[in-house]
């Protein structure tokens, strides 16, 4: 363990005071110079870059609306103080979401608004808190912007909708132009260019994994189910995140959609081309690196000839996946047009579910008490299903059809006003554990409420982040790793298969007509 | 004409037209950055019918403020919704005869100018005693609270303690809207009184005011739920876009 303190759970969240520094430092570790110039930035930090980055932050305001009027309109009436994780779980007031924002606003202020530009020919920007870019502020960027996970709670109670996440991308953005980047998530956008996904698992490797996990299933369940790999001809493309290939709980997620497809006779195929479904992109506020990732979905889905894209349990691809794909790497006419593009796997197994063709005995997991963790970007970023909220409905209806007992934690840490992981946008982590561990500290203590009041044993999440994130913190908190739960391994847990000889006669029914 | 005439005359151009000036020059630059992603926060409506209605919701009753902060919410609707009805209020000052429905709110507009008071001493409290608030506090945001309250108190103060000469303030005002100036009246709680709101008028299209133009343009509200619907690009994406491979 690290040489922190894990913030103590008490009854309820209470909101500390602000206090000054104690997140204070280097930030996470740096991208080297090959990571940086693989996405088109420069190696490392340039010489002329204040000037760079006045003009790129000039760049980004003139280029999103969002930015600029974010950067505009703040009042500082401090709604959205009380509402980061982070500053929760921290106390460190520059986690306060509006403080965030200033280190970047009080730049923006002294180089592109009248007023700073005016003032500051007298010495007197701090009268309306601006300030000169130098070495400390860009210091500061780098450790502060790296401790937002851009889930956008703040947003949903600021009377504008201003967004920090907007603030933090745009940051990481101009710090990104003058050669200073964070090596987790630039490291990781190289590999999916190189090798095709986040965890550098080349084709034969991810062949083999996929190979191992048809036996596993066969000698679970005594049925065939396949992982078809770079199958052509098949009608879905699932692109689902490559830490659903091995790591825990993920992969139980995975066999979960394997399942389901099988079950409700579905003809189905990942794609080692677009072996990921995450976008780290987005992270770093970059649209061309984040079109640039998409792009091998669309390749993937033409060169397999599939009629439809169905993406696996994970939440800010979810958010890229439904709010950008089109915008980025549209228009996908070449698809059946009676599916969305793109689906969510759990669209897909709701539905399903709806029309009777999944055989299900929840009594399967009345070994568990569940409750379920929105993820972020899922609940705050996107949609499922044809109405508004779906994205919080839809999970839970299908944990409730395969689960008998479930369980919502606190009204205040779900839905649109749900608590992130504390390891989402990039802070995934080893070098930013403390941050991270910190920043779990609402949702554990809304975790811990459902397990003393109702007696669950296990959180659901629909988020590859949020898996991973969650395994490696809970044991700070007195939880076990193996509480966390895959959403799609309840559903393939429950699914009855009658045995393999009726396999045949299932599959001549009529499977394929779902409609949305 | 007297010099503090003219002064206060040239003045009250000079700031209406920065005002004018300077918010349109804004409206428009917003009107023209592009939003190159959908992001709205959801749940989102899924109609543009919805986001008015989402929008009306935040604009008129600061819906998501109410939900974050029950302190500030009171104290910042009270003060923005009397500020909404003193400033109809003096529509009287620039019209004759006065509108109906002018008429018909005077009685509220009359003590609406405490509620502004009680709101924006709310607002101030809570930026000094609050120490999460105090520490995003820059100097600006004190400056603007005292303008305000001080152009609320001389207000009421002409009302209720020293009343001024209106009759002289409405020819002076109705003179500046015909370009036919009339003499100012000498009165130095009016003289202070205008002279705070030429200053506001200044600063508005230079401060944190710009949320009045900035709320109505903000994506993460008033962007439609649509985006596996329709294809949303900007124009500098389209650029983007003819470079692709397929």
């Amino acid at each position: 363990m690290a040489n922190f303190e894990t913030p103590e759970l008490k009854d309820y969240i209470e909101v500390p005071l602000p206090q000054i520094g104690v997140m204070e430092g280097e930030g996470p570790f740096k991208a080297k110079p090959e990571h940086q110039e693989a996405l088109g930035f420069p190696g490392e930090l340039i010489d002329d870059w204040e000037n760079v980055a006045v003009n790129k932050l000039g760049d980004l305001v003139n280029r999103y609306r969002g930015l600029r009027v974010f950067l505009d309109s703040c009042v500082k009436c401090g709604a959205c103080t009380d509402k980061c994780h982070y500053y929760l779980g921290t106390t460190d007031a520059k986690n306060m979401p509006v403080a965030r924002q200033d280190l970047l606003r009080s730049v923006y202020r002294y180089y592109h608004t009248p007023a700073g530009k005016f003032l500051k020919k007298f010495g007197m920007e701090k009268l309306i808190g601006a300030r000169k870019l130098t070495e400390d502020v860009i210091n500061e960027w780098y450790n502060y912007f790296h401790q937002c996970s851009q889930c956008r709670r703040c947003s949903v109670f600021c009377p504008y909708g201003i967004d920090t996440a907007e603030i933090s991308m745009a940051a990481r953005e101009v710090l990104d132009h003058i050669g200073i980047g964070q090596k987790y998530c630039n490291e990781i956008i190289g590999k999916v260019y190189k090798i095709g996904n986040n965890l550098g698992l080349p084709e034969p490797a991810l062949a083999n994994t996929l190979e191992g996990l048809e036996e596993e299933i066969e000698e679970d369940i005594g049925v065939a189910v396949k992982l078809p790999l770079d199958q052509k001809g098949k009608d879905i493309l699932l692109v689902t995140p490559s830490a659903d290939f091995f790591a825990e709980p993920h992969v139980d997620g995975l066999i979960g959609y394997a399942k389901v497809f099988h079950q409700a006779g579905l003809s189905w195929t990942l794609s080692s081309h677009a072996s990921e479904a995450g976008n780290f992109g987005m992270f770093i506020g970059s649209y061309e690196n984040m079109q640039r990732v998409s792009m091998r979905i669309r390749e993937a889905a033409i060169d397999l000839g599939v009629k439809r894209i169905v993406f696996g349990e994970c939440g800010h691809a979810w958010r890229i996946a439904y709010s950008f794909l089109n915008t980025l790497v549209g228009p996908f006419d070449f698809l059946d047009p009676n599916y969305p593009v793109p689906q969510h796997i759990l669209e897909v197994t709701h539905d399903l579910i709806q029309r009777g063709k999944l055989n299900i005995d929840a009594s399967q997991n009345d070994h568990m008490t569940l409750t379920f963790h929105d993820s972020c970007n899922v609940a705050r970023a996107t949609r499922m299903g044809p109405k508004p909220g779906g994205q919080m409905t839809i999970p839970r209806e299908v944990i409730k059809a395969v689960c008998n007992n479930y369980y919502d934690m606190p009204e205040d840490t779900i839905g649109e006003a749900t608590y992130c992981c504390g390891g989402g946008g990039g802070i995934l982590t080893d070098d930013l554990i403390e941050i991270r561990v910190k920043g779990a500290m609402p949702r554990m203590q809304a975790l811990k409420t459902v397990v003393k009041e109702n007696g669950v044993t296990h959180m659901a999440a629909i988020c590859a982040i949020c898996k991973s994130q969650f395994t490696k913190v809970i044991p700070y908190y007195g939880f076990t790793m193996d509480q966390i739960i895959s959403v799609h391994q309840l559903v393939g847990d429950a699914l009855v298969f009658e045995s393999e000889i009726s396999e045949t006669s299932e599959e001549s029914d009529e499977t394929e007509n779902e409609q949305e | 004409m007297s010099f503090l005439t003219i002064l206060f005359a040239t003045l009250f151009y000079f700031a209406t037209a920065v005002l004018l000036f300077g918010v349109g020059y804004k409206i428009w630059q917003y009107a023209i950055t592009p939003a190159p992603l959908k992001i709205p926060v959801m749940p989102a409506p899924i109609t543009k019918l919805g986001v008015v209605l989402r929008m009306t919701e935040e604009i008129v009753l600061f819906k998501s403020l109410f939900k974050s902060n029950k302190w500030i919410w009171i104290f910042g609707w009270m003060f923005h919704l009397a500020l909404l009805l003193v400033l109809l209020r003096h529509l009287r000052y620039f019209q004759e005869p006065v509108w109906w429905w002018v008429n018909l709110i005077q009685p509220f507009g009359k003590y609406a100018g405490f509620a502004m008071v009680i709101g924006l001493l709310g607002l101030i409290t809570r930026r000094i005693v609050v120490a999460r608030v105090r520490y995003i506090t820059a100097p600006s945001d004190h400056l603007m609270l005292v303008l305000i309250i001080s152009i609320a108190l001389t207000g009421l103060a002409m009302r209720y303690i020293l009343r001024t000469d209106i009759v002289s303030v409405k020819a002076f005002m109705l003179g500046l809207l015909y370009l036919d100036v009339q003499p100012i009246p000498t009165d130095w709680l009016f003289l202070t009184h205008i002279t705070l709101v030429i200053l506001l008028l200044l600063v508005f299209p230079f401060s944190k005011l710009l949320h009045v133009p900035g709320v109505f343009f903000s994506p993460t509200r008033n962007q439609v739920d649509d985006a596996r619907e329709k294809r949303h690009i900007a124009n500098w994406a389209v650029k983007l876009d003819a470079t692709r491979k397929s």
